[in-house]
Order: structure tokens, then C-alpha cells, then sequence
């Protein structure tokens, strides 16, 4: 490069190629004040003349200083040779100077560098932008950039002490891919004017730090070869996050929203540069784009001849260009309200980056583009179309088949709403407020609540894939049973609504398919697509399921692997695969007889595998108490619901708003380890746990018990904003668990807590009488001494006459059962035989 | 003549006029609402603003005040247009600025690149008329507004004429002047010139004149077989205050510019789009909002706009109001077959209304379900009766075909992005008559299914989850669900009353029409302002009353805790709520609680009485 500070003068590619009024507007205001130059010294006549259609498009005073005009507008030669590729993204077309060079008035449009009076500054026109400076600051940026607390997973094997950018471009020159993103938080921690440039001026700042890291790179690494000169794309800015908020004021911004795609078009080739030859005297002449249109040639500049200029498509330029359409994230609405979508227009290599469905950051320019006017016609619509040049995509799901994926769920808190947050979490009761706010329409249930409060939370994610063990599962399942009407399905619902990747689904409607994943082809390409099913959905989230008990025992077999492993494991028509499915189940399951019985144990009554039933973390009954005081309690309740008027609802209860974003806090920022005392608390409480059955030769607990305690113990933490899970927290956690066991593992028949009924499916008190039946069927059979085959019936008969308690036929089968499985007998339709 | 007011035929002028004067201040924006405001605030002028629910759209002038009652169906992205723009002035060469708002088309030779553009930002509405509105309420609101007479100085120019409205039945029009078809031969094809493209899922397409284009362009009414215009309305203020569904009066400017159509400028969309969101102005016109009223109902006899004249016209109906119930109770009663207490439920059915959330319950919702219904066309007279009564009314007959083929939840088509609408896409407190007689043996699809589980949503929630293919959304609603059933609906409901007929008369048809004959209008007419007043209502329950009925809860739950749960406590809540509203009570009275009690127990026996009858009953 031979003259930089020069260059970029005549250089500039800020045409404006989509030109819209409002930008000028504000460029115009935002010049007007400040140290800054004056404008060009157009007259506003000149500004309104129909010389704006014309090709001229820029020109400098300065000319005769720029011998290296051609380092940015040829596009074959670069900096040492490397061909720059042209930027449509950032609507820089870039203009051949074929026109006059000595014009002495620069047209509106063009990109014009003008001297201040003072000195040698000098700023692109209609910026504050003085190109020397901005890259001077850039490449400073690059060099010395250095973020210590990053945890981008791009930054993955980067030595964070060292600048960060410049290894970067290390890797480029490895990798050969010439594109650098970088991360405006950076810029703007770094240099706050620069951001704020950038975020203003995008269109003129890009091509400036385009040029400033090429010339750095092309420094460092002379001997790279690359595809084409590096471009910038800057991410994350942080102005603008929502569809929503996108104004008049935003045009020609830099702005970075969220949003889903729902449709992306063909590739569209468009022409960037057209290449026409004379047919009579085969001179050739290129014609830019300008706003969409080719302007053709009516002269050969060569011969003179009018009209005859053809245009040669295969010796133009293309590039390539998408249409995508983004529709704005549920989470961003406002109720009531449908979702706003925005056109987004993707070039060159984005095209195909993105497909429907994919959740994704977008970083454009803003652009606002007027109807056209139709000579044919004296009226023209008065409205812009507006869409994004996008300069950066960034998938925020893209994770979700591996690590967990900070940036999507991270919601942006305001200093105040943390400050507020922080204040609620500062008070000896929030515990109890919380849970109280949890569904105020639902009467009492206290103990319910703090456990459904406690799954909102959920535990602290650990990582044991290291030593072999893998993921340890941090999310709280938990399970209602209890009479119908007890308003389960509502606590369900309110759940639902309260988390933002909640589930609903309801156990008689869904198939195994439906909570999994399923494989389709897609009716226009044939490819087979893998469709995600409610668990999956809600990963990271939380999958409520009603009427647990109606589900098929097929569909019911993949929470298995859910609830524990935290994946799903699809093997379907060629696909193979294990998806991510960290949720937690609250499931709400009614009694098999319609009323539950209190003479049965949970198992009897639910009639779910225990296998699952171990699963959760917590059981809970909703049962009517029937007593009193309770019932008054609860009409008092419901008629207050029914009298109160909003205001006064309000001011006993905690915001639904706010609950959430107490949840999402804590969820994102929180993450407590157990200290000493509490690990000790834990091992005394699971000891302690252990001894109580082991007085009566039964085992009353397992590990799994003691992991979900401290998962409880960790989320009662996540309430209190600790970063530290105390012994408070694990007496919490104790006092619910036991509550929980209380309620669903008492063995009706002993009224003692009896783990194994949940973990085995069977009280130790039943399987001792279990092998008493079989005992004295044994002794009974023994005692006839040696008869090859009995009847069945017969023996029935026989046992029951002979026992005290009475028998019953499944008794008497499983007695069986289990002397077959001795290998003393096998029974054969209606006959015994010994064996 | 009030059609001298400039306000209502030249409101642009008058626009126009405030931005001469403001010299660019931007508070003119805030006196031209102000001004219309203040317009429409006068007694009766608002009557004065020519409706498009009543006059044909070719009888309309271009760029005059019309209002529009309707519902927003759909919200399209918000839109950049030049709110200020400078001009050439052709005859002294100067440049001028000119106001864009309310146009939609700006004067050609804009100075694209003047400094002095403000852009700005305004919202589109797709808004159909009032979904299920009943042909009375129609009626009495042509008839009540001051009949605009067509304007003589229609424009013969405007060729393009409103195809709905003149196929419209329009008998109920007392004036006849309508010009005859003659003009019909020289309708234009429409705009995009794709009539070739027969749009299937047209529900409204009933050729019933050969003129009849409406097959060719959906307009997208949440209900098969509406008629009437769709428009598009342009909103420039308060974009959060309004919802999906809301049910609006709109006072703004009509706009049917033919450059609206032309198309294929542009091919940033999809041609569904296109004409999903610019469909020819001359089917679907343009209306620049100035005021927006919303509406709490529909029902043209009752007073909506002042609030003064609404609480007179209440306090002296409320004297009234128990005889009108009585009377009406009378009327529903013979309608049932003499049944007294189902007459009773069903007419607490009908002044039911969600009146607030709490989380996710909604509370006063009151779905009945009329089990034991006789057969034959005995709901679809039951139907026509309560259509009769309620401003706005759908009859959903539940039969397999339907039930399988039917959108009853709005879909997301993200290919012409815009929100197809479905069946339960209604306004609020419209009564939604479920036929389950019509329901045989067979089998549910999965469309049915997922039809079913809406219907469940919308009865248990009082929300319809619309379709939006990578997600849902959800949408609380307000319908009064009405199920009518042989045995006991597989929906469920809040209030089940089996039928008992009284009377078996021979000939139902016969029947149900001498009865619905003998009423009087001005007697069916004060039905219909009961019911609607009923519902508008506040209620309090008194602390004294509301310990009275907790000791109740608590002694009758004493003596057998199964038979009262905290379920039928909430039932009884809001019967007792109905039940003193509709004898114009705003208190709950302690003898009100009694016979709510004493109605429920009536019912519930009857209930048990059935289940014992038929001993399967679940």
C-alpha cells in the first residue's frame, strides 16, 4: 500500500447504494453540529436536480493525491495481490471513476472526503468518520485487545491473556478462511467512540477496518494466501435486541436482533456490475449498480455510436443474495399481539447459512428503501420497504446438541431490575414469598409449591464427562398424585406459563413420537428431517405432563432415559442420534380407581412402574384433608378470589413478572457449591436415612436419594441469590423430601415410611409376605411327598384351606412364580409339575 | 344536512389545513386527533359518519370519514412511510412540504433525498366486520344511523365496485335506490389478473350471481359463509393499546387509490402475499384511523358512546329488570320445552362473561352443557332462538365431517404471512353453540383430534392456542360456550342440566315457530338489552355475606365431605354472581347465595337422577 492515509480518501465505497432519504436526514442533522467539517458546498438545488440519477458518483478535490485509488476499486488487484470481493452486504457497490475528475461540486451522493478548514483531518462526507484515525484505532484495537473473562466458545483454545484478535488472525492465516468476527462489546469496551462510529456509520467503518486488519494481516503474514482480503463482521451490537424496537431512527444502523427464521427464498443472483460492448467497435465499458439499476450507455465513448451497447451477461459480475424472512421470538412479544417479521437479505457466503426454524442472532444494516416511481404514473406509495443487509448470523440453537448454550436464554436485565431482584433476594422470607406468588389462585398446597418452586430453580449443572460419569442430572422432577379436581392441571398450566421453554402436553393425547423426536421427509427436498417432540423442546426448560397415569407404557419407557440420563437417544429411518433433553418433568397423575385409596400404597394406586417412580425427585399427594379449619380456609380463599379486585390481589402477591425474572436471575447467574458444613449435613442426613430401615433389615435409601437432596439443597440456594449451598439449604431440602416421603412412601399396612415401596415397587413388609407364601406352598407340595403333577386349581384350594390369612389368587400365583423361579416346579396350563 | 360537515367529506383538507399551519411544530398531530375527537364528541354526529358495514363501498366517497365496526383479524409488520416529504410545486417551481400522513400515495416528483423527509411509522390491521354478528343487530344499526344517502356526486369513474356488499342481502334495506345490476358488465377483472387461480379454502364463496368474484380472493373471515367488507386499516397512534381480536368502532379515512393495486413492482414477495396484503383497494379498502372506539359489545340498543347517557339509560332499565327476566324466563322456558330450570342455566348462561384472570383461571366463565336434547332439528331451532336474543352467535355443528375438516384455530401461513383465520377466531362474549347431536360414531383424525383439544382449551381456559407452526401462541378469548348434547358432552363444561321436557308436542317446527311468532319485537327487544346490560354490570360480594358462605361450605361439606368440593364451591361462586345480576342486583344478598344453593341442588339431583337411570353415566 503506498500512501495509506490517502487512500481511503478517494477510496470509499460508501456510495450509498440503497440511498434513502432518512439516512441523509439524519447524517445531515448529525453533521450539522459538532467540530465538524463543513458540508460539501452543494446548493439544495443542486441537491433536488435530476442529477442524482446520474452515474457521477464521486469525485474529490484531492484527486491528484490518490495515485492508489485502484488498492479498493479494482476488483482483481488487492494488497499484494489478494483480490478484494466486493461487500453487497454493505451496499458498496463501488464506483468506477469514469467521470470527470475535476468536478468542482461534489454530487449529493458520492463519497466525498472533505477537509476541515484547520488542518489534515479529514471525515467521509455526512460522518464524523476521518478514516486515518478510525483504522489507527482499529488496528490498536486488535493489537491490544485483550478479554480475560471471556467465555465465547469461538474463543475455545485461545490464550486469553493474549490479545485476542491477533490470534485470531493467526488463525486465518492457518485456516485460510478471511473473515474475522469480532465482537462489538469488544470495540465498545475498548473504544467507546469507535462503537459508536461503528453503530452509526457502518456502512462507511466496515471498509475502513476491512482495510486497517488487511494491511495489519498482510504486515504479519506476507506470505499468506487467502481466497480474497479479509472482511470484518462485527456482531452483538448491543443497541438494538428486539424486532420490536426497530424504528425510523435505526435505518442505516448497525443493529443486531433475535428472531426465528421462517422462510428463506432461492439464490438470487444479482448483478453487481454490468459489463457492456460496443457492437461496432467492441469497446468495453463497465456499469456499477446503482440502487438496483444498471444505467445503460446511450454513447459509445469510443466511437460515438448511440444505442450501441449490448450487454455481455456471462463477462458481467453476480453475487449471490437470499431473501430471508425472521420473525420475532415469542419471548420479545407483547401479549395479545401477533409476531413482527423482517426481511433480511443475506449475500455471498451467508446464503444457505441459515434454515427455518433456526433461532439466530442477526447483525445487518438496517435499510429503508422508497417505492419506486412508475413515469406511467402521477402518484407513487408513500412507504418505504425496509430489510437488513446482514453482515453476521450467529445460530443461537445451534449448541443445544452439545454444551449448554448461554447466550439465547440470557435475558438482558436492567441495572434496576437486578438492584430490585437483589433487594427481593436480601429478605429473610423470600423463600416463602415465592412460593406463595407460585399460582396464588391455588389454595394452600404450601409444601407443593416449594417443591415446584425448587424445580423452577433446579440444581447446579455438573460436569463429570471427565471422569467417565457424564452429565450429572441437575434438573428436579417431580410428580402429583392425588384426587381428581385438586387442581393439579392448574398448577400444571401455571407452570407452563411461567417458564419460557415450558411444555404442556397431556399423557392420553401423546405418543411416544409426539415427546420425542421423529424423523420426516421434507416434501420438497426429500430429506429427511428431524422433528423435535415436547421433551425436547423444553430442554432447558420444564415438561409438564397431565394425566401421567393414561399414558402408554411405550411412550412412558423414553422418560426413562430423560428423567436420569438427561438425553434421547432417536435410532430412526437412518438417523441416529442423542439429542439433549435437560428437563424437568412435572407430571400430574390421577388414581387408578378414580378416589384414591388410602389403604394402598402409591404404587397400588398410580399403578406407574416404580423404575419411574424412582425418578422423581419428589412425590407429592394432593389429597382433600378433609377437616374443618381447612375447609374454611379454602372457601375463604375462593371467595375472595371471586370479590377481590386486581389491585388488592396485587399487593399481596409477588408479579408474575417478576417472579420470572427471578427465575431466569438465578437460573443464568447463580450457580452455588456445597461448602463444608453442608456436605457434612448431607452425609449425616443420608446416614441417617440409611439407619432408620436398617433397624428393621430393610434398606430406606439410595443414592439416588441423596443426590436429590442436594440438587434441593442447591436450588433452595439458587432462591436465596448464594453462591454457596449452606446448611440451611440442606435442612430445607430434608424437611421437604421428608415431607414428600411422608405423604407417598408410608406403607399403609405399617404406617412406617418405606423407601422401596417408590424404589422397588414394593414394601419390605409385602415381600416378606410374599416369600411366606411361597414358603408354605413349598412345605405343603413337599409334604405329599413325591407326586410328579398336581392341579392347579387343587393346590389353590389346598393352600387356602390350609393357610390362616386369607389368599388371594395373585398371591398364590406369585407364589408360584416364585417357586418356578427356585426351579422346584413349572406350571403348565392347568397343571403343576415338579421339577 | 350534517353531510355539509367538512369534517366528515373532506377530512384530509382538514388535515392538510393543521400541517400548513403547524410550520413543522410536530404537535399538530396531537390537534388533528384532538379535533376529530372533539367532533365525534358532539351529540349524535357520530351517527352522521357514513358506516361500512351498512353502505355498499362504491356509494362511499373516496377520501371521506367513514367508521367501521369490526374486528382486528390480523396485524401485519409495522411499515416506514414518508410522513413529510417536499415537493415541486408545478405552477410557481417552489418546493413545498407536504404531509404523508393518512395517504397513501404521495404526489410523483418527491425529492427523494430532501432533508426535510420525516419518515415515520405506522401499523396495518387486517379487520373483518364482527364475526357471527346476528342479522338484527345488523339490521337496527343500518337502520338506527342516520341513512347517509348516496352521495350524488359519485364518481362514475370508480368502476370497480364492491362485489360483497351488492351480493350482500340486502333486504332488510328499506331504500331501493340502489341501482340495479347494469353495471355489472363492466366490472374488471380484478387487478392482479389471476382470477385463473381458484383460491380453494375461499369459505365464503356461495356464487349466488354469476358477478360473484369473491371465490378468487380469501378474504380470510374467521367464519364460512360472512359476507361483508375486509379492510385494511392503517393505525398511526397508540399501536400497543390495541390486541389481536379486539373488537373496534373505527372512525377513519377511506382510501380506494387504484395504484394501491398495481402490482408486481417489486418481487420481494411471494404473489400469496401480495395479495394477502395488498389486495385491489376496490375489495379491500384502505382506512387511515383518526379515533378508534372500542366496543364492549355490539348490540346497536344500547347506548356506547357517553358514558353519561349509558349509566342514565342503566338506572332506568334496572327498574325493569326483573320483569324482563320473568318474561324472559317465561319465553326460554316454553323454548325448552317447559322446562323451568333449565331455563333458568340457560338464561345464566347467557349474561355470563370472563371478567378477569386470575393466573391462568379465568373467572365467571359459565359453560353449559343441555344434555338429553330431543333429536331432529330440535338445536337447530334452539340455535335460531339464542341468535335471536345475542348480537353475535355461531352454531357449530359437531358432526365427524366437520369436526375433522374444519380450521377451527388460526394458522400462521408464513407463505403469504398473514394469520388464517379459524372458526374460533371470535369476538368477545359471542355465543358459541356447540351441536354434539349432530356427532356420530366414527373416527377422529388427527385434525379432529387437535379440534377437539381446542375446543377442551377454550371451554376449561377460555384460550385458543393459534397455530404458529415452529411455536404457538396463545390467546385468552371471552366465549360463552353452549353445548348441546343427547347424553353427557364429551367436552367438558362448567354445568351440566339434563332436559326434561314437559311438553311433547307433536310437530316441534310447528311449535318453537308460534312461539317465537307470538313474541313482539319491542318484547324481544328488551330481551336483547337485558341480556346485554346484565353482563355490564359490577359486582361485590359483601364481607358479611362472604363469612356466611364459608360457614355454609364448611357445614355442608361436614356432613359428607365428598359432596361438595372446592369445585362446586366455584360453581356456586358464579351462579350465585349470575343469578343476582340477572335480577339487576349488584350484591350478593344472603338470600341470593340460598337459592343459587337451592337452584344447584335442584340440578344436581337431577343429575344423579339421571346417573341412576341410565347407570353407565360416567
Amino acid at each position: 500500500m503506498s500512501s495509506p492515509t490517502s487512500t481511503p480518501v478517494g477510496s470509499k465505497p460508501s456510495s450509498d447504494g440503497l440511498a434513502s432519504p432518512p439516512s441523509q436526514r439524519r447524517r445531515g442533522q448529525d453533521s450539522s453540529n459538532g467540530d465538524l467539517p463543513a458540508m460539501p458546498t452543494s446548493p439544495a438545488t443542486d441537491i433536488a436536480s435530476p442529477a442524482v440519477h446520474d452515474t457521477s458518483l464521486f469525485s474529490s478535490p484531492r484527486r491528484s493525491v490518490l495515485p492508489s485509488e485502484v488498492d479498493m476499486s479494482s476488483p482483481l488487484i488487492g494488497v499484494r495481490g489478494t483480490p478484494v470481493r466486493q461487500r453487497p452486504d454493505l451496499g458498496s457497490a463501488r464506483k468506477a471513476p469514469q467521470v470527470d475528475l475535476h468536478t468542482e461540486l461534489p454530487s449529493a451522493d458520492g463519497a466525498v472526503a472533505s477537509e476541515q478548514a484547520a488542518g489534515q483531518k479529514l471525515v467521509i462526507w455526512g460522518t464524523d468518520v476521518n478514516v486515518g484515525t478510525c483504522k489507527e484505532k482499529f488496528q490498536r484495537f486488535l493489537q491490544r485487545f485483550i478479554d480475560p473473562t471471556s467465555n465465547e466458545d469461538e474463543n475455545a483454545g485461545l490464550d486469553l491473556n493474549e490479545p485476542l484478535y491477533m490470534q485470531k488472525l493467526e488463525e486465518i492465516s492457518v485456516i485460510g478462511e478471511p473473515v474475522l468476527n469480532v465482537n462489538c462489546s469488544h470495540v465498545q469496551s475498548f473504544d467507546a467512540d469507535l462503537y459508536r462510529q461503528l453503530i452509526s456509520y457502518p456502512q462507511e467503518v466496515i471498509p475502513t477496518f476491512d482495510m486497517a486488519v488487511n494491511e495489519l494481516f498482510f504486515e504479519r503474514f506476507p506470505d499468506s494466501i487467502l481466497e480474497h482480503q479479509i472482511q470484518v463482521r462485527p456482531y452483538n451490537a448491543l443497541k438494538t435486541r428486539n424486532m420490536r424496537s426497530l424504528n425510523p431512527e435505526d435505518i442505516d444502523q448497525m443493529i443486531t436482533i433475535s428472531g426465528m427464521v421462517i422462510r428463506t427464498s432461492q439464490l438470487i443472483p444479482e448483478m453487481q456490475e454490468a459489463f457492456f460492448q460496443c457492437q461496432v467497435c467492441a469497446f468495453s465499458t463497465r456499469v456499477e449498480v446503482d440502487r438496483g439499476r444498471i444505467a445503460e450507455p446511450a454513447v459509445c465513448r469510443n466511437c460515438n455510436t448511440t444505442h450501441s451497447l449490448a450487454l455481455i451477461h456471462n463477462r458481467s459480475a453476480f453475487s449471490d443474495k437470499q431473501m430471508i424472512k425472521v420473525q420475532e421470538s415469542p419471548d420479545d412479544m407483547p401479549a395479545g399481539q401477533t409476531p413482527h417479521t423482517t426481511i433480511v437479505y443475506a449475500h455471498n457466503d451467508l446464503v444457505d447459512k441459515v434454515q427455518p426454524g433456526d433461532r439466530i442472532n442477526i447483525t445487518g444494516i438496517y435499510r429503508a428503501v422508497p417505492m419506486r416511481e412508475n413515469p406511467r404514473q402521477s402518484t407513487v406509495k408513500s412507504v418505504y420497504k425496509t430489510h437488513i443487509d446482514v453482515i453476521h448470523f450467529r445460530k443461537t440453537d445451534e449448541k443445544r446438541l452439545h454444551g449448554l448454550d448461554e447466550d439465547s436464554d440470557q435475558k438482558l436485565f436492567t441495572e434496576e431490575r437486578v438492584q430490585t431482584l437483589k433487594e427481593l433476594a436480601a429478605k429473610p422470607d423470600v423463600y416463602e414469598r415465592l412460593s406463595s406468588a407460585l399460582a396464588p389462585s391455588i389454595y394452600e398446597q404450601e409444601d407443593i409449591k416449594k417443591g415446584i418452586l425448587l424445580q423452577l430453580f433446579g440444581g447446579t449443572r455438573k460436569d463429570f464427562s471427565q471422569t467417565g460419569r457424564g452429565n450429572f442430572r441437575a434438573e428436579v422432577n417431580i410428580l402429583l398424585c392425588g384426587d381428581p379436581g385438586t387442581s393439579k392441571s392448574q398448577l400444571l398450566q401455571y407452570v407452563f406459563n411461567l417458564v419460557p421453554r415450558g411444555q404442556y402436553t397431556s399423557g392420553k393425547g401423546s405418543s411416544a413420537v409426539g415427546l420425542t423426536a421423529y424423523v420426516m421427509k421434507d416434501p420438497e427436498t426429500k430429506q429427511l428431517v428431524l422433528q423435535t417432540g415436547a421433551l425436547v423442546l423444553s430442554d432447558n426448560g420444564i415438561c409438564c405432563i397431565d394425566e401421567f397415569d393414561k399414558m402408554s407404557d411405550s411412550t412412558r419407557s423414553v422418560l426413562h432415559e430423560v428423567m436420569e440420563q438427561q438425553t434421547l437417544s432417536i435410532a430412526k429411518a437412518g438417523i441416529i442420534c442423542q439429542l439433549n433433553a435437560r428437563t424437568s418433568v412435572l407430571a400430574a397423575a390421577n388414581p387408578v380407581e378414580s378416589q384414591w385409596n388410602p389403604k394402598k400404597t402409591t404404587i397400588e394406586n398410580i399403578q406407574l412402574p416404580h423404575t419411574l417412580l424412582s425418578r422423581f425427585d419428589l412425590i407429592f399427594l394432593m389429597l382433600d384433608p378433609q377437616d374443618e379449619a381447612y375447609d374454611r380456609r379454602l372457601a375463604h380463599h375462593l371467595v375472595a378470589l371471586y370479590y377481590q379486585s386486581e389491585e388488592q390481589i396485587e399487593e399481596e402477591f409477588l408479579d408474575m413478572a417478576v417472579l420470572k425474572d427471578y427465575i431466569a436471575y438465578a437460573r443464568t447467574y447463580i450457580n452455588p457449591r456445597l461448602n463444608e458444613e453442608a456436605s457434612q449435613a448431607l452425609i449425616e442426613a443420608y446416614v441417617d436415612m440409611r439407619k432408620i430401615g436398617s433397624g428393621r433389615g430393610m434398606v430406606s435409601a439410595y443414592p439416588r436419594q441423596l443426590e436429590s437432596l442436594i440438587r434441593l439443597a442447591e436450588a433452595h440456594a439458587k432462591v436465596r441469590f448464594s453462591d454457596k449451598v449452606e446448611t440451611v439449604d440442606v435442612e430445607e431440602a430434608k424437611r421437604l423430601h421428608r415431607e414428600a416421603l411422608k405423604q407417598s412412601a408410608t406403607d399403609p399396612r405399617t404406617g412406617f415410611v418405606d423407601i422401596s415401596i417408590l424404589t422397588t415397587g414394593m414394601s419390605a413388609t409385602a415381600r416378606k409376605r410374599k416369600e411366606e407364601v411361597a414358603q408354605a406352598l413349598k412345605k405343603m407340595i413337599q409334604s405329599r411327598g413325591k407326586i410328579p403333577a398336581m392341579k392347579y386349581q387343587q393346590l389353590f384350594d389346598d393352600l387356602r384351606g390350609q393357610s390362616e390369612a386369607a389368599i388371594t389368587k395373585d398371591m398364590f400365583e406369585e407364589a408360584l412364580r416364585a417357586l418356578a423361579d427356585e426351579d422346584y416346579l413349572t406350571v403348565t396350563g392347568k397343571t403343576v409339575r415338579l421339577l | 344536512m350534517p353531510s355539509s360537515h367538512d369534517w366528515i367529506n373532506k377530512p384530509l383538507g382538514v388535515v392538510e389545513a393543521m400541517f400548513a399551519q403547524s410550520n413543522s411544530n410536530p404537535e399538530w398531530e396531537a390537534k388533528v386527533l384532538e379535533y376529530f375527537k372533539g367532533q365525534l364528541k358532539e351529540k349524535e354526529s357520530h351517527s352522521w359518519v357514513p358506516s361500512l358495514n351498512d353502505v355498499p363501498l362504491h356509494y362511499l366517497k373516496p377520501n371521506s370519514l367513514v367508521k367501521f365496526r369490526c374486528l382486528v383479524q390480523d396485524m401485519f409488520d409495522p411499515e416506514f412511510y414518508m410522513g413529510v416529504y417536499e415537493t415541486v410545486d408545478p405552477s410557481t417551481k417552489a418546493n413545498v412540504l407536504r404531509c404523508g400522513k393518512y395517504k397513501d400515495v404521495t404526489e410523483c416528483g418527491v425529492d427523494l433525498n430532501s432533508r426535510n423527509t420525516v419518515t415515520a411509522e405506522r401499523q396495518t390491521f387486517y379487520c373483518v366486520p364482527i364475526p357471527g354478528e346476528s342479522p338484527w343487530a345488523k339490521e337496527i344499526s343500518f337502520l338506527s344511523a342516520a341513512r347517509v344517502v348516496p352521495s350524488t356526486s359519485y364518481v362514475p369513474s370508480r368502476q370497480k365496485r364492491s362485489y360483497e356488499e351488492d351480493d350482500d342481502d340486502m333486504d332488510t334495506q328499506p331504500q331501493k335506490q340502489r341501482e340495479p345490476h347494469t353495471e355489472t358488465p363492466q366490472i374488471q377483472p380484478h387487478g392482479n389478473g389471476d382470477s385463473k387461480r381458484q383460491e380453494t379454502e375461499a369459505p365464503s364463496s356461495q356464487t349466488t350471481t354469476p358477478s360473484d368474484c369473491s371465490s378468487h380472493l380469501d378474504l380470510n373471515f374467521p367464519l364460512p359463509g360472512e359476507r361483508g367488507p375486509a379492510c385494511l386499516v392503517k393505525v398511526y397512534e397508540g399501536l400497543d393499546s390495541f390486541k389481536l381480536n379486539d373488537t373496534l368502532e373505527i372512525y377513519g379515512i377511506l382510501s380506494v387509490n387504484p395504484v394501491l393495486t398495481v402490482l408486481g413492482e417489486e418481487n420481494m414477495e411471494t404473489p400469496e402475499e401480495q395479495r394477502a396484503h395488498d389486495p385491489p383497494a376496490s375489495l379491500v379498502p384502505r382506512l387511515h384511523m383518526l379515533y378508534a372506539r372500542p366496543l364492549q359489545h355490539n348490540n346497536p340498543l344500547l347506548p356506547s358512546a357517553p358514558t353519561e347517557d349509558q349509566s342514565a339509560f342503566v338506572s332506568s332499565f334496572l327498574v325493569e329488570m326483573a320483569s324482563v327476566r320473568a318474561e324472559l324466563l317465561a319465553y326460554l322456558t316454553h323454548v325448552l320445552l317447559g322446562d323451568g330450570l333449565a331455563a333458568e342455566y340457560l338464561l345464566l348462561h347467557l349474561i355470563s362473561d370472563v371478567y378477569t384472570r386470575r393466573d391462568v383461571l379465568p373467572l365467571g366463565k359459565f359453560t353449559l352443557n343441555l344434555s338429553g336434547c330431543p333429536l331432529n332439528s330440535y338445536t337447530e331451532r334452539l340455535y335460531q332462538i339464542v341468535q335471536q336474543l345475542v348480537p353475535c352467535s355461531y352454531r357449530l355443528s359437531m358432526s365427524l365431517h366437520t369436526m375433522n375438516s374444519m380450521r377451527l384455530v388460526p394458522k400462521k401461513d408464513y407463505v403469504a404471512n398473514r394469520l388464517v383465520s379459524g372458526a374460533l377466531q371470535l369476538a368477545r362474549n359471542t355465543s358459541l353453540f356447540l351441536d354434539e347431536t349432530q356427532l356420530e360414531q366414527g373416527q377422529l383424525d388427527s385434525s379432529g383430534v387437535r379440534n377437539i383439544t381446542a375446543l377442551g382449551n377454550l371451554i376449561s381456559w377460555q384460550k385458543v392456542d393459534y397455530d404458529f407452526s415452529y411455536h404457538q401462541m396463545e390467546f385468552p378469548c371471552n366465549i360463552n360456550v353452549l353445548v348441546t348434547s343427547e347424553g353427557r358432552s364429551l367436552l367438558p363444561s362448567d354445568c351440566q342440566v339434563p332436559l326434561q321436557p314437559q311438553v311433547t308436542p307433536p310437530n316441534m317446527e310447528e311449535y318453537l315457530t308460534t312461539i317465537h311468532m307470538a313474541q313482539f319485537t319491542s318484547q324481544i327487544n328488551k330481551f336483547r338489552v337485558y341480556l346485554s346490560l346484565a353482563r355490564t354490570l359490577d359486582y361485590s360480594i359483601s364481607d358479611e355475606v362472604t363469612k356466611a358462605v364459608e360457614d355454609d361450605f364448611v357445614d355442608m361439606r361436614k356432613d359428607d365431605p365428598q359432596s361438595v368440593t372446592a369445585e362446586d364451591l366455584h360453581r356456586m361462586l358464579v351462579v350465585a354472581r349470575l343469578l343476582s345480576l340477572s335480577l339487576g342486583q349488584t350484591t350478593l344478598s344472603r338470600d341470593g347465595w340460598m337459592r343459587a344453593k337451592h337452584i344447584d341442588m335442584l340440578r344436581r339431583s337431577r343429575t344423579e337422577q339421571q346417573k341412576s337411570l341410565n347407570g353407565n353415566e360416567p
